[in-house]
């Protein structure tokens, strides 16, 4: 191959050459980081919450008068609900995974006010919950009907037991091997809990959190005047039994307001919201700089082509076969796209560097760098191929024209 | 000659109309990125009270865990608790001062089939409303009497009213919230500050409440909390009263001092009220208190999410991409005419004419592109609001306004000069007869 006479030809246009490597190589740290980006963002996404997501969804009911009994409105609702043919269970809570707002608490080994040693999701329950929310016990029991109370406003009592999803055991006891049920640990300081039950995972409400996995349990029931219901459907009956229900509480009392029906997809695409979009943009910013630096390669090149027009006439003349003159395009094409992305390697490890630092991302898997690189000598070959095949349509008689 | 090279450069564009239009959309893409990101910054990152940021304090005292601080270095609660908020406000030491929570009420419309709905709810006292220059359409905010009083009084939102009343004056009616007759005292004018500087703890990128209704009326009933509510210590058994004593947060307390010696002495105020407190054994940290003026509370509350930086920095360099593509082309473009040039330097025309000739021809390219790229941020923009078309409020983040365009342009017009600069550098160093020599 011509490495040698191409290379020294380029010399003799530094400039140009120059920018196009430049153009590579930004884009290539550009496509690096946003890839990164994207990769970290899917993973996000796809974290399963638990639940049972196709087939659940969930509303709200709001009493309007203040005098209302709460505890009663609840029974019936949930009995009516429960009822319901095609519903498998329901349950009412404060929250739900994902749902963004909820009630967390700081957890200590030890009594007394001590600094946390763990933070978790809290999410009121009954025996109906832990099948509402489709969880999967790792080791002990659910609740027992008898062990549910009512939480009311006067007393912050809390109960004996919980059940906690796998990763609140593992971050609260990180040494223990065996088993987690029957661990203790304290809740608003000095209120001692017991471990009645583990589940491999069962996410908390907020899906920025860095505690995300952590959540539990907790037995008790919330005499409230807004109480979320939980419904988990046979598989397929949701669509259809989400504006029936509906109907169904509005019209079996008057005195409270049903409202925020949704299904568990629309809650995971607001959670999600952010991040499905960063994914968009970032996806058409890759797409469209691979364009705009694909068709400035076949700019760069037509101009070339038609400057040295004459050149091209007389190494024809003198020889050279129409393939010569295509590998001479391609060639250089290479040359520069070589040096595009060996500088654009190092530029985009260093972008890479400065996110994790100023914007705590995770630092990029090794096989995005070959991969962008791979791509980007690909769009330049590609993008060459078509002045390169004009180039080699001169006829050597140019050579003898005079301009 | 200016028309001249004007016209020129036109021919010149002409000649070459894919390259052009080439140039053209690189320059446009490019400060379209570029402008959709920095226009959802500049929106997100604004501050509304910009003209009171002299005289408004956000209020801060740090009542958390000896053993923990609220946040790490050393951070007091960005919220206060009742007690605290209740002995500040009595204390009535500052021109004007606010307490106030996010809650919900529930709406009962008049008419026999309209079904009642719940909505956010502001629970603030009288001085909020001149504090913050909340515009009004009708009537007025209450006075502190009303607050004393806990009087049954409210103030509506511009929608809320269009809603209710289909925007006719309602003031002096009564409005029935959770069952209660409420009397009317005015309407807001349109306000949506970005973000809600008042309340940075709920959804700063949130509409702000539809109703106002009195602080001391909402404790005294009990209204629910839906904002953010954080504890350190357990609260005491005992109901609503226990929780008023407790040391939980969730109250924003703001203050409006007229100068700095009404700064410092509210300060010293501020610093007496703990230590008499920490006799009490309330306030075991040392003492951390503080008064951020607006733009130092939104900065110190971060409330520009990183994802904004990150698109913004690749978006920079996105700029930088087509930036490079545009003076590869023009470069090109330049040594094509190398001949042309040279034999106008033959025949004598000046450097310094010859550079004014490219550079007019580039910011043709750049003018266009800018224009171009207006569009192009517009289209950026509705993308962005589409993305995020479930959230309600995001039209309010990718509004366009002047400054926006004009540094749109400018942006450009830059953009494209710099870009022509080298090319036009090496256009005028074409030596005079250079190429002429095998003619």
């Amino acid at each position: 191959m011509e490495f040698g006479p191409i290379w020294r030809a380029m010399l003799r246009n530094k400039g140009g050459f120059l920018l196009i490597a430049l153009q590579i190589a930004v884009t290539m740290t550009i496509m690096v980081n946003a890839i990164a980006i994207i990769q970290e963002r899917s993973r996000n996404i796809a974290r399963p919450s638990g639940l049972d997501e196709a087939n659940t969804f969930t509303l709200v009911s709001v009493s309007i008068g203040e005098d209302m009994d709460n505890k009663s409105l609840i029974d019936e609702d949930l009995d009516l609900l429960r009822g319901m043919p095609g519903v498998l269970n329901a349950t009412a809570s404060n929250s739900m995974p994902l749902l963004q707002s909820g009630w967390s608490e700081g957890l200590t080994l030890e009594p007394g006010e001590g600094k946390s040693d763990s933070s978790s999701a809290l999410y009121f329950a009954d025996e109906h919950t832990a099948d509402t929310f489709a969880l999967n016990f790792v080791e002990g029991a659910n609740f027992e009907p008898n062990q549910v109370e009512w939480r009311n406003h006067e007393v912050n009592d809390w109960p004996p037991f919980v059940i906690v999803s796998r990763a609140l055991a593992e971050d609260l006891f990180p040494d223990e091997t065996g088993s987690y049920v029957g661990k203790t640990f304290y809740i608003d300081d000095d209120n001692p809990v017991n471990i009645i039950g583990v589940v491999e995972r069962m996410q908390a409400a907020w899906q920025g959190w860095s505690g995300l996995e952590r959540s539990m349990l907790v037995p008790q029931r919330q005499d409230w005047n807004f109480t979320r219901y939980i419904v988990r459907t046979e598989p397929g009956y949701r669509e259809e039994l989400m504006p029936e229900i509906e109907d169904m509480l509005v019209k079996s009392n008057p005195d409270r307001i049903i409202q925020s029906v949704r299904s568990m997809d629309e809650v995971r695409k607001l959670a999600y919201l952010g991040d499905a979009a960063m994914i968009r943009i970032l996806t058409f910013i890759v797409a469209l700089l691979t364009v705009i630096t694909g068709l400035g390669i076949v700019g760069l090149a037509s101009f070339n082509v038609s400057r040295r027009t004459r050149q091209i006439g007389i190494r024809r003349a003198l020889g050279a076969t129409r393939p010569a003159i295509v590998r001479h395009f391609m060639v250089e094409n290479l040359l520069v796209s070589v040096i595009g992305i060996g500088v654009g390697g190092i530029l985009a490890v260093a972008l890479n560097m400065f996110m994790v630092e100023a914007f705590a991302l995770e630092p990029l898997a090794w096989y995005v760098i070959p991969a962008a690189m791979s791509v980007l000598l690909i769009v330049g070959q590609l993008a060459v191929a078509g002045p390169a095949r004009k180039a080699s349509n001169v006829t050597p008689a140019i050579a003898t024209r005079s301009v | 000659m200016f028309t001249y090279y004007l016209k020129l450069g036109l021919l010149s564009i002409r000649a070459n109309p894919a390259l052009s239009s080439l140039m053209v959309a690189a320059v446009a893409i490019g400060i379209g990125a570029c402008m959709t990101i920095v226009t959802v910054r500049h929106v997100m990152s604004d501050n509304p009270i910009a003209h009171k940021n002299d005289v408004l304090y956000h209020v801060q005292v740090d009542n958390w865990n000896p053993a923990d601080p609220y946040q790490d270095p050393d951070l007091p609660p960005e919220q206060m608790a009742y007690i605290d908020a209740k002995a500040l406000y009595d204390a009535d030491r500052a021109f004007r001062q606010t307490t106030s929570y996010k809650t919900s009420r529930i709406i009962q419309p008049d008419g026999d089939d309209a079904r009642p709905f719940t909505l956010d709810v502001r629970a603030t006292t009288a001085d909020f409303f001149p504090m913050f220059d909340v515009p009004f359409a009708y009537g007025a905010g209450w006075d502190r009497a009303s607050d004393r009083n806990e009087e049954r009084v409210a103030v509506l939102s511009w929608e809320l009213n269009e809603q209710l009343y289909g925007g006719e004056d309602p003031v002096g009616q009564m409005l029935t919230v959770n069952g209660e007759p409420y009397r009317i005292a005015g309407v807001l004018d349109e306000w949506t500050p970005v973000p809600k500087f008042y309340d940075l703890n709920n959804n700063p990128y949130g509409a702000p409440e539809q109703l106002y209704l009195p602080f001391s009326l909402a404790v005294a009933n009990n209204f629910n909390r839906s904002g953010n509510t954080s504890c350190w210590k357990p609260v005491e058994d005992g109901g609503p009263e226990a929780f008023l004593a407790s040391e939980c947060i969730w109250i924003q307390m703001w203050i409006e001092l007229r100068d700095a010696s009404e700064k410092q002495d509210y300060m010293r105020f501020l610093d007496a009220y703990v230590e008499e407190q920490k006799l009490l054994g309330r306030f075991p940290r040392p003492l951390n208190n503080r008064l951020h003026t607006p733009e130092e509370w939104l900065e110190y509350q971060e409330v520009v999410d990183d994802t904004v930086g990150i698109l913004l920095s690749l978006a920079v360099l996105f700029l930088v991409v087509c930036l490079l593509n545009t003076i590869g082309l023009l470069l090109a473009k330049v040594m094509r005419r190398a001949k042309d040039i040279s034999l106008r330097r033959a025949l004598g025309a000046s450097k310094s004419t010859l550079f004014a000739q490219y550079i007019i021809e580039a910011g043709m390219i750049g003018a266009a592109g800018g224009l171009l790229g207006i569009v192009m941020t517009w289209l950026g923009l509705r993308g962005i609001e589409q993305l995020f078309i479930e959230y309600d409020f995001i039209e309010h983040l990718v509004r366009m306004d002047w400054s926006m365009v004009l540094l749109a342009v400018a942006l450009a017009v830059l953009s494209a000069l710099a870009a022509a600069l080298y090319p036009t550098w090496r256009a005028c160093n074409i030596t005079p007869a250079s190429q002429l020599r095998i003619q």
